[in-house]
């Protein structure tokens, strides 16, 4: 090629990516005089032209309207040879004018055209090399990217669990990817109280930790000023809906669990349903609300559980429940709840789901989607704060602790608040409800007689136990006065217009306890219903 | 916690229940429905049965002043010299009118098979009483 007398260029056709082919290589013979290649883009009538004719063409032989062409002429290009590998042009051989001047021979074409085939594969060989090349370093930083961002994510996840007496916390994160779009926190409030909140973002990798890491940031925000958790949900769904993009949103339960009570209030933004393990078995915690950043101005259900000590509850997301094994089988709530059920609750409950996730998924499992857990459990020896009796044998510990506003009926809600309390202890069912009907009878007479009924004046009750007694005590406002003792109630009388028909209140309540206590200092009363532990079948499961 | 809307209804009369009716009570028994309960007793009154039976199986809850109106019930049926019967309390509410002593002044059935098997073996032996005066 020593004889040419300017320059050979060679151009090579765009990658698929990009509408124009530019020139990778210029090649300059000494003495000779360098001109640009020309591009080709693809939708010029030459590009068809040479993908279609191989071999050498003299341009000046072409007559078609091409802007390529036009642009050749100009330049000085008489010859071009189209370098064509496996049905693609990856280049065009642009040769101008002979150094000697004279016209090209027969042997230079066919030496070009002999060159042409193993030009054309080199040149695809070093092309493809090269986006190799480019495709590993773009691969290996995306991969460093990543590795940064999961171990930013990990320390917006909480560095370990609360540890508070009376009750046990665990969690496991397991993302699916390096960066995962579920989360979980711990926030304490004031009061005694925790909030305790796990997400999930639709899609994973890096936009899903993004909208990760501003949600629980917005929660955070929140829940210093709103104690609610709908409260909480509704102003972090206002403040996402805006920037979330679109298709993506975020599932979240947030709940606020009272440590001295274990009284829990949670509002859901479409997340997996809780699951409660009770005594009594595993019960499903639901509260409606649309997931996080779909819709402005959304209002979340506010519902409330109690926990009993011994209960467990199980927050989870849904990488859990869905699952796959190799036959396509779906993890599902039904095995959750049994699993749940067959547990006896903890910490361990997490371990023990991991397993039996790894049994159902084999060991070959892909993980489709993060997995998170947190776990939460009121110990049996919950609340080790001496109860207010004044009577009490040896040390009680404290089981629950609440209000009942002093309204018509509201008796009923003391009745059933305590039997969750004291579920744990496994009583009999007979002397369960002589309990019940204790408490509910001594709360009306507080609610009514000592507090009048008055809205602004809530009934205190409390229950405490050790291994030998249960005490119920509740509270009225109703003045120093002492409580008067009533007379029996006499049937007869009673059936012969002699006495009123009502005045079982009192007569009932002592019936159903082994001791009634009665005091009154500081404007109210207290009674307290003592049930003797001792002899119930309860005992091997001593508080 | 959802309570149940209190409702008293009296049954349509059965044949072999003729000197019977019975009102069946669901829901809550306490003194707020003191209206409820008289107007279905009182309608009960006007066939002039010699027996009205309290059917609390549909009963989940009932305190002192829903005791009170049992009282006040069973006041009314020995002023008029009717029997008042109960079946389906639970174990619970049967120890309560057994400490009461609301037991000793009414009869209370299981449910309602043995109330029906007594009340028809006791019409039957009337029946049989009375056709022997007659021969």
């Amino acid at each position: 090629m020593g004889i040419l007398k300017r320059t050979l260029s060679l151009g090579r056709t765009a990658p698929p990516t990009t509408p124009t082919a530019t020139p990778v290589a210029v090649e300059t013979v000494q003495r000779a005089v360098t001109i640009p290649a020309v591009e080709i883009v693809q939708d010029d009538a030459l590009y068809a032209y040479c993908l279609t004719s191989p071999g050498v063409v003299e341009i000046d032989t072409l007559k078609m309207d091409s802007a390529a062409l036009r642009a050749m002429h100009e330049a000085g290009i008489r010859l071009i040879l189209p370098l064509v590998s496996q049905g693609e042009l990856v280049g065009l051989l642009q040769l101008g004018a002979r150094l000697s001047e004279q016209d090209y021979s027969s042997d230079d074409v066919r030496l070009l055209n002999n060159l042409s085939s193993q030009a054309a594969t080199a040149l695809r060989v070093a092309q493809l090399a090269y986006q190799q090349q480019v495709e590993a370093r773009r691969r290996e930083r995306i991969e460093q990217e990543l590795a940064v961002a999961g171990i930013i994510q990990q320390t917006l996840l909480p560095k370990g669990v609360p540890s508070l007496t009376g009750w046990g916390f665990a969690a496991h994160w397991q993302p699916a990817r390096t960066v995962g779009g579920d989360f979980y926190d711990f926030i304490p409030l004031s009061d005694s109280r925790l909030m305790i909140t796990i997400g999930d973002v639709t899609d994973k990798g890096v936009p899903a930790a993004l909208v990760m890491a501003s949600t629980r940031s917005v929660i955070r925000a929140a829940a210093e000023r709103l104690i609610s958790p709908g409260e909480v949900l509704k102003r972090t769904n206002d403040v996402l809906h805006p920037d979330v993009p679109a298709k993506m949103f975020v599932t979240c339960l947030c709940a606020v669990l009272d440590i001295n009570t274990g009284r829990l209030e949670y509002a859901n933004a479409g997340h997996n349903p809780p699951q409660q393990r009770t005594s009594q078995g595993v019960v499903e915690l639901r509260a409606r609300g649309m997931p996080l950043g779909l819709m402005p101005n959304m209002e979340y259900e506010v519902k409330e559980t109690q926990l009993a000590p011994g209960d467990t509850v199980l927050f989870y997301s849904d990488g859990l429940v869905e699952a796959h094994n190799e036959a396509h089988d779906m993890f599902g709530m039904k095995r959750l709840q049994a699993l749940v059920t067959e547990h006896p609750g903890g910490e361990s409950l997490i371990g023990f789901l991991k397993d039996a996730l790894f049994t159902f998924t084999g060991a070959q499992w892909e993980q489709e989607d993060d997995v998170t857990y947190v776990v939460f459990q009121r110990e049996l020896k919950a609340g080790r704060r001496p109860a207010h009796t004044e009577h009490g044998d040896g040390e009680h510990y404290l089981l629950d602790e609440f209000e009942i506003v002093s309204a018509p009926g509201n008796e009923r809600e003391a009745m059933e608040r305590t039997a969750t309390a004291i579920s744990a202890l496994n009583l009999p069912p007979a002397r369960m409800e002589r309990i019940k009907t204790a408490v509910a009878e001594t709360t009306m007479n507080a609610m009514e007689h000592g507090n009048k009924y008055q809205p602004d004046k809530p009934v205190q009750i409390g229950i405490s136990a050790n291994d030998h007694e249960l005490i119920v005590s509740v509270t009225d406002q109703g003045g120093d006065q002492p409580i008067l003792d009533a007379p029996a109630p006499d049937l007869d009388a009673k059936l012969a217009g002699l006495q009123s028909a009502r005045g079982w209140g009192l007569f009932l309540v002592k019936a159903m306890v082994d001791d009634m206590r009665i005091r009154a200092e500081d404007g109210a009363h207290t009674v307290e219903l003592v049930i003797n532990l001792e002899g119930d079948s309860h005992a091997h499961q001593k508080i | 916690m959802p309570i149940k809307k209190f409702e008293a209804t009296l049954r349509e009369p059965l044949l072999h229940l003729k000197n019977a009716v019975i009102i069946d009570l669901h829901g809550e028994i306490n003194g707020s429905v003191e209206a409820v309960l008289t107007m279905a007793y009182d309608k009960a009154e006007l066939q002039e049965p010699a027996t009205i039976v309290l059917n609390f199986s549909d009963v989940d809850y009932m305190n002192s002043t829903g005791i009170a109106l049992i009282v006040g019930l069973l006041a009314r049926a020995r002023k008029a010299h009717r029997t008042l019967t109960v079946y389906g309390l639970s174990e619970h509410y049967t120890e309560i009118f057994n400490i009461t002593r609301l037991a000793d002044f009414m009869h209370i059935y299981q449910d309602e098979n043995s109330l029906m098997s007594e009340i028809t073996a006791a019409t039957t032996a009337v029946k049989s009483a009375t056709k022997q005066n007659q021969e």
